[in-house]
């Protein structure tokens, strides 16, 4: 296949995703999401950490649209504020499992024989740990609540799954002629990962890495539920439902409902645009 | 295909020994000195070497590794530091509890997911096909604790048909009764599990249906629906069944967030206490425990895909 083959199927491919109507809705959410965690300390109508003791546990109303939590703080004003946390934690921890996975799968499946070897041991000793349980285990031992610290975790964690996926391509690729011709121009090893094979691998990785991104806005927001990257204070949507989670038996249901709501939007919004991309894609 | 297994089954002994080897670093690079930690600051040097002793901490970090492994291998969990009694006693009830939450999931789990997969292939392309594949999937990325809160707020608090809690706390504790209870942490499974068992079923049925068999029977005048049941589900389960094998890390992972919404006295929540007291006995084994049911049924999932497809057999080292 010449170049320009190439190229006009990434320009036909593109113009299948930009006219499906699932990618639209998706992008539309996760944009939606993506402004308010850009501008939302100039949109929520109070601050963080404000509180009102004469509204504690009040449900939604004129004046506080989402209600009050026990503390009298704004749960509407805590959602907006939230959103900047997640979505970069979230985007973060991608781009580095991303990053690292794709060095590793490029390595891996085009040295194979004992490099790779190894590696494929190891992803899959990592892969029969539960996510979870992986994250939370380095984050004690690493005695961590910062969510830098998550995020470092989050990416090493998915590193195997990005490495497969890189790693499966590549090992079509590189049987075929332009790497050999690039061989034969005596190029170096690093030119021809990254200056040959990285721009014809580029598609899976793409759907590979809004694929994660997902997971990612899962993991964390599961993490920070559970406690761990959470900063006392700071706006955190799973730590806000971990909080009042005990008062929804007593039909406080706002101060749970609407974090919930936002996890669950920002999740979907995610997969909508990774599942339209896998159908163009056909992977 | 002996030689496939038993390859196969090398390679697994080898995933868990490097599991061992990975947590017991994570565990032991912390900072901080445990017994310390353990003891308080009132305790003496010789209480604090007689700790160090009795959990083997003060032995080179490679003669603790390798004792550990040894006394794994022995059926040997050691010693819980935080509840100072043997690691078996606290992890083996918590096992069988979150057993049963598992079981009842699964009987869930499969036949409606295998039922979602099977109706959306049927009506390929149509409205209910993208309900189920892009609803499923949808379904599958919002975490279990988001879903156990929506159930909770719906048919928990509002309509009061199922409990809240995941274990009946006095009175009634007869088997059809705690699975009443664990019905809805199941749910929250069901939900994150649903859309990629649909999907493989939904897959493996477009596939038998455009098979030339189906032709044939079809040619022969069996109803469609006749044909479907009586050959597409035989030769569309096999994959199905190895794919749901291969999705119990997720479902493990699953299990410890719903445990610990629901206060489920299983696995996950002891696994979470024994993080938050820094319990590295408890956490060791508990971790080690999980990766060798993962690897097991990794193991049974790949050797129901060898089975299927005779040519994986050939290239097992990739």
């Amino acid at each position: 296949m010449s170049n320009e083959e190439r190229r006009t199927i990434r320009r036909e491919r593109m113009q299948l995703v930009v006219r499906n109507k699932t990618f639209l809705v998706g992008c539309s959410i996760l944009g939606f999401w993506l402004l308010l965690s850009i501008f939302g300390d100039l949109i929520a109508p109070r601050g963080a950490s404000d509180q009102d003791f004469e509204f504690v546990s009040v449900g939604p109303s004129f004046k506080y649209w989402f209600g009050t939590d026990a503390n009298g703080q704004d749960v509407l004003s805590r959602v907006i504020l939230g959103t900047r946390l997640i979505v970069v934690m979230a985007f973060s921890a991608t781009t580095l499992g991303t990053i690292v996975g794709t060095a590793i799968g490029l390595a891996s499946g085009y040295f194979k024989g004992k490099f790779d070897m190894i590696t494929m041991r190891l992803i899959e000793a990592i892969s029969a740990i539960p996510v979870l349980i992986i994250a939370l285990l380095a984050i004690a031992a690493l005695e961590g609540r910062s969510p830098t610290l998550t995020v470092i975790v989050i990416g090493f964690v998915f590193t195997p799954n990005i490495g497969r996926t890189v790693r499966a391509a590549v090992l079509g690729e590189a049987e075929l002629e332009y790497v050999a011709a690039a061989r034969l121009r005596t190029e170096r090893t690093p030119h021809i990962l990254f200056r040959e094979i990285l721009p014809n691998v580029l598609p899976p990785i793409i759907v590979e890495f809004t694929v994660r991104l997902g997971y990612a806005i899962f993991a964390i927001a599961t993490l920070s539920f559970l406690g761990a990257g959470v900063e006392y204070g700071s706006p955190n949507w799973g730590s806000q439902i971990a909080e009042n989670w005990g008062n929804i038996y007593s039909n406080i249901w706002w101060p749970t409902a609407f974090p919930a709501l936002a996890i669950a939007s920002l999740a979907v919004s995610v997969n909508l645009i990774s599942d339209s991309l896998l159908e163009v894609f056909e992977l | 295909m002996k030689q496939f297994i038993l390859k196969r089954l090398g390679l697994s002994v080898v995933t868990v020994f490097l599991v061992a080897v990975i947590v017991f670093f994570l565990t032991h690079i912390l900072p901080g000195n445990v017994a310390r930690q353990y003891l308080g600051r009132g305790a003496t040097e010789e209480d604090l070497a007689e700790f160090r002793r009795v959990f083997g901490l003060d032995r080179s970090l490679l003669a603790q590794l390798f004792g550990w492994i040894g006394d794994l291998l022995h059926g040997d969990l050691g010693q819980s530091m935080q509840y100072r009694g043997p690691v078996s006693d606290i992890l083996l009830p918590a096992i069988g509890y979150s057993s049963k939450l598992a079981g009842v999931a699964f009987f869930l789990i499969v036949p409606i997911s295998i039922a979602g997969g099977v109706i959306a292939a049927m009506n390929r392309g149509k409205k209910i096909d993208r309900a189920i594949t892009v609803g499923g999937l949808s379904a599958a990325v919002i975490p279990e604790f988001v879903w156990a809160i929506v159930l909770v707020l719906t048919v928990g608090v509002t309509f009061h048909i199922f409990p809240v809690s995941a274990f009946p706390d006095e009175g009634d504790r007869s088997l059809l009764n705690q699975i009443w209870y664990l019905i809805l942490p199941s749910i929250s499974l069901l939900l994150v599990l649903f859309g990629y068992i649909a999907r493989i079923t939904r897959a493996g049925v477009i596939e038998a249906l455009e098979s030339d068999y189906m032709r044939t029977a079809v040619l022969k005048g069996l109803t469609r629906r006749k044909a479907v049941s009586k050959h597409v589900l035989r030769n569309a389960l096999l994959p199905t069944i190895a794919v749901i094998a291969s999705q119990v890390p997720y479902l493990i992972g699953g299990l410890i967030a719903v445990e610990i919404v629901f206060n489920y006295p299983g696995f996950g929540t002891i696994l979470k206490g024994a993080v938050d007291a820094r319990d590295y006995s408890v956490l060791q084994s508990g971790v080690i425990i999980s990766s060798l049911v993962i690897v097991i049924f990794q193991l049974i999932a790949d050797i129901l895909f060898a089975v299927l497809n005779p040519r994986i057999r050939q290239k097992v080292s990739e």
